[in-house]
């Protein structure tokens, strides 16, 4: 299929619709209008709904109501405007109603920067809202991995009946690249994925015939709210298998660098550099960071591995308590920072693993 | 012998209601239910429960349901409307849900003219979390957060969303009952019915607001309660259509 040129949010856009999306609701922030701007021409030509809500608040229970037709369903926002929407996708986990939802990360805490960072990691992969539930989060690093995350999503969320996020950042949502889209799903396929649906999702029923729908965030029940939870964390455990990242040179490497999404992106380009320098350098990029990829830690020779560098646009360092949570104490763990829409560097990271080196 | 009167198949056969004594939520849920029969629309409705005493009723209902977030009830019929047409839905909604809470969703839904049917049931305070003062309270009427009575200076005064709703262009219809006597009972059920039918219709947004009574939390028996809302609430909150656009210029 032909490549095209495609800005990242109207790539992730336009991914969500060849996925079966047909359904977005969303509240415009900066660096992420170009998805609800795509999607308002774009779902419309394929039968979709696109509402501009009054808030992020109604905009995620407008999914949710959407979502609990069966009808694939999503919106966007960016950090601040992602806790707003904290209360409905806490809902949709504990109804389990499938969502597909993307975080354009901007600086924070608080309204922060419209520019890039990546505040939000505890966020997403700890506490999207109340009451403990997780999610599989997916941190793309370039527009190709943003499209084929998003697309995927679809299938991971309506697999488990739960919402999935995407953790991109204004660098991925804003820059321009070459991408490969996937097929686009055709209306017989859309609908079969939303008849998959029927038996939980509000289609209408007659109480004569057969058992109603009914979504319930909640049990009056103690028992089985403890049941839900119970049910909730085994499916949590099973996302072991759906680990997804990129690992480069840790079969020889004296220092393993460790990033996601953007940074990720620019701490391969500092390895691959290091490399011709003949620095022993290795690259752990987790792409979901959740479910993390705590075995590609296990499998390093601590033996020789001298210390491990996380790189992130955090201040503090938020994906370090995963890294140390992997490395156990085995060897040091130094961090690269930046954040408040302060761009990694390249140099940097590489200077902060030649000292490493020494 | 004939049969003349029948629960309806809206609800379990097996229920045992949990609302108070002189509590209008099973009324009203039962003119509801007579409502979606008569239509023919039971198995293709779904209602959206606010969050409050109302919520008892997930329980009770044979048809499909969902909760939502306190005062997000208008984006979740939204939510449902826009990507499943062919359903029919109804928010229910108390007024700590739909005037309070979820003022923004409702004023943007009716804005909006999201065609869905509206159940607000205003009883003048908060029911499930023990009478706190609600957005309809009378000035002077006592609530466990505002125990000297409320008082205009400190909290204003009791909304009206009716009225409120009333500046907006696209709702199509607004009208304000009771269910304190038989009579009123009837005028419901005929502006439920309407909601109902101007949402098969595609007319858009319609809400009935129900002007019912909380001896509970009013501190009051069913009998007096009746009297306070008569002599009282239907003061404040006078009943009547307030927006019918299938009568304006015929």
């Amino acid at each position: 299929m032909a490549r095209v040129f495609m800005k990242g949010c109207e790539a992730i856009a336009e991914a969500a619709v060849r996925s079966g999306c047909r359904f977005f609701a969303g509240y415009p922030i900066t660096p992420q209008n170009e998805i609800p701007e795509y999607l308002a021409r774009r779902l419309p030509e394929v039968g979709g709904s696109f509402v501009q809500g009054e808030s992020e608040v109604a905009s995620i229970n407008m999914v949710y109501g959407a979502a609990q037709t069966g009808t694939r369903a999503m919106t966007s926002s960016s950090s601040c405007g992602i806790s707003l929407m904290s209360e409905g996708v806490s809902f949709m986990a504990s109804a389990r109603i499938p969502m597909v939802y993307v975080n354009v990360q901007r600086g924070g805490p608080g309204i922060g920067a419209i520019q890039p960072a990546q505040q939000d990691y505890a966020q997403a992969t700890r506490a999207s809202g109340n009451g403990g539930f997780r999610m599989m989060v997916f941190a793309p690093a370039t527009v190709q991995e943003a499209v084929d995350m998003t697309y995927a999503a679809f299938d991971y969320a309506q697999r488990d009946r739960n919402p999935v996020l995407i953790l991109a950042d204004g660098v991925l949502g804003t820059i321009m690249e070459p991408v490969t889209l996937p097929e686009t799903r055709s209306p017989e396929d859309v609908a079969q994925l939303k008849a998959q649906c029927r038996p939980w999702a509000l289609v209408g029923h007659d109480p004569e015939k057969e058992a109603r729908s009914f979504i319930a965030p909640g049990n009056w029940d103690t028992k089985k709210q403890q049941q839900k939870c119970i049910d909730n964390a085994a499916l949590y455990e099973s996302w072991k298998a759906d680990v997804q990242v990129e690992e480069l040179y840790l079969d020889d490497a004296e220092v393993v660098i460790t990033a996601y999404g953007v940074s990720g992106r620019i701490a391969r380009s500092a390895v691959q550099n290091l490399r011709r320098e003949g620095l022993k350098v290795g690259l752990i990029r987790p792409k979901t960071v959740s479910p993390f990829p705590y075995e590609s830690y296990e499998k390093l020779d601590f033996n020789r591995v001298k210390a491990i560098l996380d790189v992130e646009m955090s201040i503090p360092a938020q994906m370090v308590t995963d890294v140390e949570l992997a490395v156990k104490g085995r060897c040091a763990i130094e961090t690269c920072l930046h954040s408040g829409g302060e761009i990694m560097g390249r140099a940097e990271i590489m200077d902060a693993v030649r000292k490493l080196c020494r | 012998m004939e049969k003349v009167y029948a629960r309806t198949k809206t609800f379990q056969k097996e229920m045992v209601s949990g609302f108070c004594p002189g509590c209008m939520h099973g009324t009203v849920f039962k003119l509801i239910g007579e409502v979606m029969e008569e239509l023919g629309i039971v198995d293709k409705t779904t209602c959206v429960l606010g969050v409050g005493c109302c919520g008892l009723a997930m329980e009770y209902i044979t048809y499909d349901n969902t909760t939502s977030p306190h005062g997000r009830a208008c984006a979740v019929a939204t939510g449902i409307k826009r990507s499943t047409p062919e359903a029919v839905v109804y928010t229910y909604q108390g007024d700590g849900d739909l005037a309070s809470i979820g003022l923004a969703e409702t004023m943007s839904a009716a804005n909006r003219g999201e065609n869905i049917t509206v159940i607000f049931v205003n009883n003048g305070i908060y029911g499930m979390t023990g009478g706190q003062m609600a957005p309809t309270t009378l000035v002077g009427m006592k609530a466990t957060t505002a125990p000297q009575g409320r008082d205009p200076k400190e909290h204003g005064y009791p909304m009206h969303m009716c009225e409120i709703l009333n500046q907006l262009t696209a709702p199509y219809y607004l009208e304000r009952t009771s269910c304190n006597n038989p009579a009123n009972v009837n005028k419901t059920k005929a502006a439920i019915k309407k909601a109902f039918r101007n949402q098969l219709d595609g007319k858009g947004f319609s809400m009935v607001e129900i002007v019912t009574s909380c001896p509970t939390n009013w501190g009051l028996d069913p009998i007096e309660a009746l009297d306070f809302l008569e002599n009282n609430m239907l003061k404040e909150f006078p009943l009547g259509v307030v927006r019918d656009k299938s009568k304006e210029g015929a």
